[in-house]
């Protein structure tokens, strides 16, 4: 096998219209930021998929662990008051 | 995303939390435990379905350049294409595991890696270009659509996108075989031919018999796979078979009959050794293909070279300004 | 007894000049999406493979409607395939920059780059032409070619600015390719005569700004704009380079196989 230069590895995330929210669409590999912006516009927006794109280093990104679930997210499962609906409202009245 | 922690041995109490997740249905992501021999045949399959991506190019390919009308043209580049961007979906998906994309590649470059039977077999008319949208990408959506209900996330993920896509690549197969088989003698002639050739292959890309496939009962239980070898290969020949009478063309198997009783269509005996030849190595094209994938790799690697060389010198430039 | 004469025109152009000025348009990029589409499934890299291809669909989608344009202007029941399949090379009107083989990578990018200048400049002029159809082309043309340019000059920097190899191949190339740029800029009798119907862009001022934006990207990528004087012309007259014919004849191979059929 002959060398072999990997390049480093990006997230691409997508916006499917203006206003929506972006979200990850996948990787590409690319040696600096320009090439990352135009290979994910070519590999993920050319249906149309796409009206904005965010390139990140792979290596930037941060995740949750899977063994801080539980400590993560289950608390924010019982905060009933958080949620409009917790709420009750005068039969007639026209909420805004 | 960086590499994922190194799972440990596998736990027997991890293991039972595991499968009743499976169990439960739910979906397995890149950071979540699983065990060793999960990550492997996942690995082993999602890389063997990139490579079948990516060799799949060129068969396809072939014709790019020959392509007899504007919109054909357009369309087959469009369609040979995707399959890149297919290969590199599913690529993407290994490295959540934790697998580089070179890694991976080296592999298939070295001759260690599979990829579908089915393009190791020579494209020789136009119309192959239509039978393999049709046959080929058919087959494939029946097993992609499954492979969308896998249990590893980013895997499924992939696969919906792909399915999608892949519609797309079908739809213009069989129109095209359509177009040919109503059009001129030598057209319907050619479609035909093509048919005849590509049939038992495409019956051979859903793999071993399930009474010959090591990895089936494994892969079932994970639901990493969700229906075996011979459902798929079924479905895809009930579905077909109508298809093919509609067009007027016929199938090159004279024990291919209606059974009432099952409501399937039953079909002659595949050629195993046929099979095992050309997964082996021995096809008519395997030669031809890695040798066509390794001179791209070997011919860009002063391109991907040079692209780093550039990154690393305006890197250096931006921190020496700051 | 009198003998017939022998005496021709020099130019053997068609009859309506607007015809052969839409097909030099066409042409250009038929033929050069032809070559980047020839690189499908060899690419140097998946995501280069994808964004060659993306870019032999921009071109050649240009091409079709083009063709179809110059069809109907010719009124002679031509429609793109037609025009496309079966004209032997003397009848394209193509510039040879675009009919030179792929290479290595850096004659493609060296040959993508000079085209993607002259063609932001010329659809950008085109977008604002006389003839409602060519302008609305020009204009949907000038978007994906601004991104062409945009791709093929960060590849100029990447490959000039890279390493010792790929600086020496790219210059090598730009060495090559320079003897036919000219050819994208000498006014003609076509050019002249589609003035008259309002169809005309100032090749001069074109020129001017292609030489820039050239000088600064090849600048920047620490190559050398070619000293040579060399020039070589005669597409857009049909005197191509043999390369286009080779060309053709895979292209055009199975249409002309089939003659009467469609597909």
């Amino acid at each position: 096998m002959t060398a072999d230069s990997q390049w480093p590895l990006w997230e691409v995330f997508t916006q499917g219209s203006k206003g929506l929210p972006f979200a990850h669409a996948g990787s590409v590999h690319a040696v600096d930021a320009e090439n990352a912006l135009l290979n994910a516009r070519d590999v993920y927006a050319r249906r149309g998929e796409a009206v904005n794109l965010w390139v990140v280093p792979s290596s930037a990104i941060v995740a949750s662990a899977p063994s801080d679930a539980g400590p993560f997210f289950d608390p924010g499962n019982d905060k009933a008051y958080r949620h409009p609906q917790f709420y009750k409202v005068p039969r007639g009245v026209v909420v805004f | 995303m960086a590499n994922t922690t190194t799972a440990p041995h596998d736990d027997p109490a991890l293991v039972a939390a595991f499968e009743a997740r499976i169990a439960a249905g739910e979906s397995i992501e890149p950071k979540d435990w699983m065990p060793e021999r999960y990550r492997r045949q996942l690995t082993r399959m999602m890389s063997q379905h990139a490579h079948s991506e990516i060799v799949g190019m060129l068969p396809e390919g072939n014709w790019i350049t020959r392509a007899p009308s504007l919109r054909r043209k357009l369309s087959l580049i469009a369609k040979v294409q995707d399959e890149a961007g297919h290969g590199l979906y599913i690529y993407c998906g290994t490295e959540t595991l934790g697998v580089d994309r070179h890694e991976l590649v080296n592999q298939l470059l070295d001759g260690k890696a599979k990829y579908s039977s089915i393009f190791n077999y020579p494209t020789l008319s136009f119309s192959d270009v239509g039978v393999i949208g049709w046959l080929v990408d058919g087959a494939a959506i029946v097993n992609q659509t499954i492979l969308a209900k896998t249990s590893y996330g980013p895997y499924a993920r992939a696969m919906i996108r792909i399915c999608k896509e892949e519609n797309f690549h079908k739809r213009q197969g069989f129109e095209l075989c359509a177009h040919l088989a109503k059009g001129t003698p030598a057209q319907q002639a050619m479609v035909q031919e093509s048919l005849n050739r590509f049939w038992w292959p495409s019956l051979m890309m859903f793999g071993p018999s399930d009474t010959d496939s090591p990895n089936s009962g494994e892969l079932l239980r994970w639901k990493v796979k969700r229906k075996t070898n011979d459902e798929l290969r079924q479905r895809f020949v009930n579905l077909t078979v109508p298809q093919v009478q509609a067009l007027g063309l016929t199938l090159p198997d004279p024990d291919l009959t209606f059974d009432e009783a099952t409501g399937n269509w039953t079909f002659g005996a595949i050629d195993w050794d046929e099979f095992q030849q050309v997964i082996s190595g021995n096809g008519p094209c395997n030669h031809e293909r890695l040798a066509a994938r390794r001179k791209a790799h070997n011919d860009g690697e002063w391109v991907r070279a040079a692209a780093t060389a550039y990154a690393a010198k305006r890197a250096s430039a931006s921190t020496e300004a700051a | 007894m009198t003998r017939p004469s022998v005496a021709g025109d020099r130019t053997s152009g068609a009859a309506n000049p607007l015809v052969d000025y839409l097909l030099r348009i066409a042409d250009d990029r038929l033929v050069l999406g032809h070559r980047l589409s020839e690189w499908c499934g060899h690419g140097p890299i998946l995501e280069e493979d994808i964004a060659l291809s993306n870019m032999a669909l921009d071109l050649i989608g240009a091409a079709s409607a083009l063709l179809a344009l110059a069809g109907t202007v010719e009124g002679k029941g031509r429609d793109a395939d037609a025009l496309a399949f079966f004209r032997d090379e003397t009848a394209y009107r193509n510039a040879l920059l675009v009919e030179q083989p792929n290479g290595d990578f850096a004659v493609t990018i060296v040959r993508q780059f000079l085209f993607d200048a002259y063609s932001v400049l010329q659809l950008d002029a085109l977008s604002r032409c006389g003839h409602a159809d060519l302008a609305a082309i020009a204009a949907k043309s000038l978007k994906e070619d601004k991104y062409h340019l945009r791709h093929s000059s960060d590849w100029m920097l990447k490959l000039g600015d890279g390493t010792p190899e790929s600086h020496a191949r790219t210059q090598r190339a730009l060495d090559t390719l320079w003897r036919y740029t000219d050819e994208l800029f000498v006014p003609d009798a076509v050019d002249h005569a589609t003035a008259a119907l309002g169809v005309s862009i100032d090749l001069d001022a074109i020129r001017a700004q292609w030489h820039q934006l050239v000088a600064d990207v090849v600048g920047r990528a620490t190559l050398t704009l070619p000293a040579s004087t060399v020039r070589a012309t005669g597409g857009r007259s049909g005197r191509h380079t043999e390369h286009l014919g080779h060309m053709l004849a895979e292209m055009q191979i199975v249409a002309r196989s089939h003659p009467g059929a469609t597909w």
